[in-house]
């Protein structure tokens, strides 16, 4: 993590809510996010941390409150004040999203090798050489052997998909990766790798990741510091271990106490 | 002065036991100096993991002050202090030693001692080198066989895990450390080498304080010792 000073964060989320008619999805979540930090969202489904995720990643703009990102000119910019040309730009060169279900995140009928050459493409990369030299770089990095490079995804394994899956996210080196249960649907020693992978990958690309996750034992293992949610309401936040640890309001107490060893 | 604790009371509110509470610590008033060993002394369930568990911020005072100097310079004030700054307190001044040791999956026992140097080094190749360098010093010196040290430390035994605990916490020389009965599982040999590195951490002028099980381990490093019964409130 680089030097505490007084510069701005990376994301800024202040007073998001949303509704579905009567009924609050979302109520007033606000963070900070820097540089290098890996934040979890816990709570059980219908808590709200999908919806929370949605709205700071410019998928389902909020009925109230801001979302800002801290573009390379160093100034914070709201996202939803944001042409639809920015925010997708944005989408394929400085985020990333992972998630749940690998089918959403790959194009299931081109190669592995195009999958990950694509957003270089889309920022101009059109040296064939090159794109496929850092394709086999990165399929090499997540651990997927280079001979599968002009396979589709389709003949994968769900470990595999969700390994190209980041692969296509990280290639262009982004700076906030979303990832929405990245690791539930996998057997267990899958998930292990998985994990591992995403925990060495944010730690060598300094990456800031916000993870919605149901698995206290994901948060304990890859982030810094969590946030519980429970219909619709961030309940309890700080560092991950206090959290998990010292767990203060009553839904934590629960989440926390239904679990194994997390 | 690198630490003081100025009126710190820690109590469980317990939501789903009928909202029972418990107070475990009143008003601690304590501060911890460079170069010394403060020895927490006091039976079992008196709250001395805890009083350390607050000074790592792992567990959130009730109330009162937690200050520490950092190895920057500055104060910080633990109980008010962002995820951030207590993530950055712990990597560059506070080392925390706890009874066990919580492995990652796949990562070797090399990697483990050696990753507060890799992540300080910025993953370079050059400063990852001289961080193994480093961490297969410590190994050696902790006896952990050199046919384990490309293995993951699941599978070790619980000593062998201790050990690689105490080496990843103590690697990075921080201004302070905090054990939790760092020689519970270990042989005569061990603990006498855990014994050396502590009474080496004083002599650099670090401040420590740690739980032993071991009377005779307390003897040797404690500089200073502290019980904790008094802290211990009526209710």
């Amino acid at each position: 993590m680089p030097t505490l000073d007084n510069s701005l964060p990376l994301l800024r989320v202040r007073g998001v809510g949303k509704r579905y008619g009567d009924r609050v999805a979302l109520e007033d979540a606000s963070f900070e996010l820097w540089p290098g930090e890996v934040m979890a969202v816990v709570g059980e489904s219908g808590s709200g941390k999908t919806t929370l995720l949605n709205a700071i990643a410019a998928r389902s703009r909020p009925d109230v409150g801001q979302v800002e990102f801290l573009g390379r000119d160093g100034q914070l910019q709201d996202i939803y004040t944001m042409s639809q040309a920015q925010q997708r730009l944005l989408g394929r060169t400085d985020w990333g999203f992972v998630h749940q279900n690998a089918a959403d995140g790959l194009r299931m009928d081109v190669s592995a090798g195009a999958n990950v050459g694509e957003r270089l493409m889309g920022l101009g990369e059109r040296h064939y050489g090159q794109l496929r030299s850092t394709a086999q770089e990165w399929l090499a990095r997540v651990e997927i052997d280079t001979a599968r490079i002009d396979d589709t995804p389709r003949t994968f394994s769900g470990g595999m998909r969700q390994r190209l899956q980041i692969a296509r996210n990280l290639v262009t080196s982004p700076r906030l990766v979303f990832m929405d249960e990245p690791t539930s649907g996998l057997d267990v020693s899958v998930q292990a790798r998985l994990l591992d992978m995403l925990r060495q990958l944010t730690r060598q690309m300094q990456l800031a990741v916000v993870i919605v996750t149901h698995d206290l034992a994901v948060a304990r293992l890859l982030a810094h510091r969590m946030m519980v949610m429970q219909r619709g309401c961030v309940v309890e936040a700080g560092l991950t271990d206090q959290v998990l640890d010292d767990p203060q309001h009553p839904y934590t107490q629960l989440l926390v106490s239904s679990v194994l060893q997390p | 002065m690198m630490l003081q604790m100025k009126q710190v009371s820690k109590r469980f509110t317990l939501h789903h036991q009928n909202g029972a509470e418990l107070q475990v610590l009143n008003q601690v008033d304590m501060s911890l100096s460079a170069g010394e060993c403060v020895v927490l002394d006091g039976p079992s369930g008196m709250g001395k993991s805890t009083l350390l568990k607050l000074m790592y911020a792992n567990y959130r005072a009730t109330s009162g002050q937690i200050e520490v100097q950092q190895a920057d310079g500055s104060l910080l004030e633990l109980t008010q202090a962002s995820p951030r700054e207590l993530v950055r307190m712990r990597r560059d001044t506070m080392g925390y030693v706890s009874q066990f040791l919580r492995v990652i999956p796949r990562v070797s026992a090399l990697d483990v001692v050696a990753e507060p140097l890799i992540e300080d080094g910025a993953e370079q190749a050059p400063a990852i080198e001289a961080a193994r360098e480093q961490a297969c010093m410590w190994l050696t010196r902790l006896r952990i066989p050199e046919g384990l040290w490309h293995l993951p430390p699941a599978t070790f035994s619980g000593g062998e895990q201790q050990r690689i605990n105490i080496a990843r916490n103590m690697i990075k020389p921080r201004p302070i450390l905090l054990l939790d009965e760092p020689t519970a599982s270990l042989d005569a040999a061990n603990t006498q080498t855990v014994i050396d590195l502590i009474q080496e951490a004083v002599a650099r002028g670090a401040a420590l304080v740690g739980i032993f099980h071991d009377a005779h381990v307390g003897a040797a490093v404690a500089t200073r010792r502290l019980d904790v019964a008094q802290f211990r409130s009526a209710t």
